[in-house]
């Protein structure tokens, strides 16, 4: 049934477009994570004015953009999280060729939370978020997070735990990096896009998270950076592998990205990344493009789309708020480009 | 072939294809729902409807949380609902001036087709800062019934039900009101004229006599309650525990399907989603003709 939907949709959004492409128009649909779909729209935008291509991307969600590509029903896919081998193997299998991954744009995801009488930013280890979320610690004034706090009195009273009910990049990224800090979180929990919470309740979208705390005393949640930036929260500062506090901030998410290793298919995950000034809870976000394009004009649109993507598009990041790639990543992608054929 | 001769003809087939198309949506829904769900009917059988693990990272999947906060959710806006909403149109069809009466219902059905986002951000930023602070209240008076024990962070089970029961009312009341006044005038002459008062009138002529009608209305309002997603998953805490405290947060079934379909991956995953879908449309099923059924047995009773 999902496949049939994701023809209509598609059917749908050709229809839509047709009527205003000019004949030269090259047309090329694209659909996945709604994380970067702000940075994507004016991308998209941006490019079909210097161009004669035109690119529909509907933002459905990272598992939903997996599907479609590789049931081939848009010309390339979007997601926050890499695609797993079972994932490519399913790609390989259904398609008879590779799909690569190119990373676009960063993310990355804060603590938040509402303690009566506590203003200003808290500092997290990573051992307190992964005790909290896993319902060991539950009370504000435990020693892993008095220890952390010096100066800062913190109240006895039971942490309420919130977290994303809807399956989502955000939560991904933070189980990630759960995962990573706590052996039990990795073999209680696990990472996912949707999780088994030991504890919590759920708000839909950043700002059921955000609503929730700011409506619950004592709670705490995790939402977007860009959220966070946008909406003037208050978040904490969350310890790093090199063992500083540091506030989240476009630079320390980049710079999380920098201090990681970069392999061959770009499928890397940069959360408690090295560094010292990296931020810890960071990732990328990618675009899933098949290896083999046999349509000359939509393969001459994409790869040209991620050139200028790497290049021009890279200085419209900060406006909207999106951390850009490190020089290095986006050298390595414009090599990877020419794997494209 | 038979010749269609007069409009009769022409009417009879154009309804009957408008029935038959509806027949048909219906069966290929539960069929679509039936075939995309293979992978976990196969791999979990009946146990599906019983356990009440929800891990995506271990494909482990059980409907059973979900089941009880649908039906839980929906019972306490019937519990609420129903008596407001038939009072409310007691009052209006028979007891309020026209006037009145013409505005008010005006206003009611208004407030039918309000998007349900719409009471679901209500619900967030007036009732559950207002459930908070009547907490104490209702602890002080229900506190000893397991039903309003543990913690309340507002987002809860009775949060949602309050909710469901402020968007079935308008239903209730407006269809109610409609049947009441359709009530033959005689049947009121006949009861005055032996002497009944007006209020012993209404509740033992009119109402029994309108019943259906009003039952009707509450299907409608069930049904509606059954299948709301985006006000309850605002409201209700998202949590795949049974708890028996309406205190505490639940899960239904619409809010989970409307959360996590967007971005599950895997057959195993989508599959069990579409499995849920499939156990909505059976429980509506299952209760309406529970209702139906309650009906059927009063009805009876009423008659001999």
């Amino acid at each position: 049934m999902t496949r049939r939907i994701f023809i209509v949709n598609a059917a749908l959004a050709t229809v839509l477009t047709m009527g205003v492409a000019s004949a030269q128009e090259v047309l090329i649909n694209a659909a996945g994570a709604t994380f970067p779909y702000p940075m994507y729209s004016k991308w998209f935008d941006e490019y079909h004015k210097k161009t004669n291509a035109q690119i529909n991307y509907a933002s459905i969600g990272s598992g939903g953009g997996i599907a479609q590509v590789t049931a081939g029903t848009v010309d390339f896919g979007a997601s926050d999280g890499p695609m797993t081998d079972e994932q490519i193997k399913a790609f390989q299998d259904k398609r008879g060729m590779a799909i690569l991954h190119f990373p676009t744009v960063l993310g990355a995801v804060v603590p938040t939370y509402n303690i009566p009488g506590v203003a200003g930013s808290l500092n997290f280890t990573g051992e307190a978020l992964a005790g909290i979320y896993l319902g060991k610690i539950t009370k504000w004034n435990d020693p892993e997070l008095t220890k952390a706090n010096p100066g800062v009195k913190l109240p006895g009273s039971n942490i309420v735990v919130v977290h994303r009910s809807d399956g989502s990049g955000t939560t991904y990224i933070w189980t990630d990096y759960l995962s990573k800090i706590s052996k039990e979180w990795e073999t209680r929990v696990g990472k996912a896009t949707s999780v088994k919470w030991p504890v919590g309740l759920g708000g839909k979208g950043n700002e059921g998270v955000s609503g929730s705390v700011q409506q619950t005393a004592n709670s705490i949640g995790y939402v977007e950076l860009i959220y966070a930036i946008q909406n003037k929260m208050t978040y904490g500062k969350v310890k790093n592998a090199a063992g500083d506090f540091i506030q989240a901030s476009l630079a320390g998410v980049t710079a999380a990205a920098a201090g990681a290793t970069m392999p061959d298919d770009f499928r890397v995950s940069i959360t408690n990344a090295p560094g010292k000034t990296a931020y810890p809870i960071s990732s990328f976000t990618w675009l899933l493009i098949p290896a083999k394009i046999a349509d000359p004009a939509k393969k001459k649109a994409i790869t040209g789309f991620l050139s200028w993507m790497l290049t021009d598009g890279q200085k419209m990041t900060a406006a909207l708020s999106y951390a850009p790639l490190p020089n290095a990543v986006v050298t390595k992608e414009m090599k990877a480009i020419a794997k494209i054929q | 072939m038979h010749r269609l001769r007069s409009g009769d003809d022409i009417a009879y087939v154009i309804t009957l294809t408008c029935a038959l198309t509806i027949l048909a949506l219906t069966a290929l829904l539960v069929f679509e729902l039936y075939k995309n769900s293979a992978v976990p009917r196969h791999q979990f059988g009946w146990s599906f409807l019983v356990t009440s693990t929800w891990d995506p990272v271990t494909g482990e999947f059980g409907a059973l949380p979900f089941i009880y906060g649908t039906v839980v959710t929906s019972g306490l806006a019937l519990f609420l609902g129903i008596p407001l909403g038939v009072g409310a149109a007691i009052f209006l069809a028979e007891l309020a001036p026209a006037k009145i009466s013409n505005a008010l219902t005006f206003l009611i059905e208004l407030l039918a087709a309000v998007p349900s986002v719409i009471f679901g951000l209500l619900g967030i930023f007036v009732l559950v800062p207002a459930l908070i602070a009547l907490e104490p209240v209702i602890r002080g008076v229900l506190g000893w019934t397991p039903l309003f024990s543990g913690p309340f962070y507002g987002v809860s089970m009775l949060s949602a039900g309050v909710v469901l029961s402020v968007m079935i009312i308008p239903f209730i009341i407006s269809i109610s009101r409609e049947v009441i006044r359709a009530v033959p005038t005689e049947q009121r002459e006949g009861a005055l004229a032996l002497g009944a008062t007006k209020w012993e009138t209404t509740w033992d002529v009119v109402i029994p006599f309108a019943r259906t009608g009003i039952m009707g209305s509450i299907f409608l309002a069930l049904a509606r309650s059954l299948g709301e997603t985006m006000a309850v998953t605002m409201v209700i805490g998202n949590d795949p525990a049974i708890h028996a405290s309406l205190f505490a947060p639940g899960y239904s079934i619409a809010a989970v399907i409307a959360n996590e379909f967007a971005e599950a991956t895997g057959d195993l995953y989508l599959g069990s989603l579409i499995e849920l879908g499939l156990v909505l449309f059976g429980l509506t099923i299952i209760i309406n003709g529970l209702a139906r059924v309650l009906v059927l047995s009063t009805t009876k009773k009423g008659a001999s």
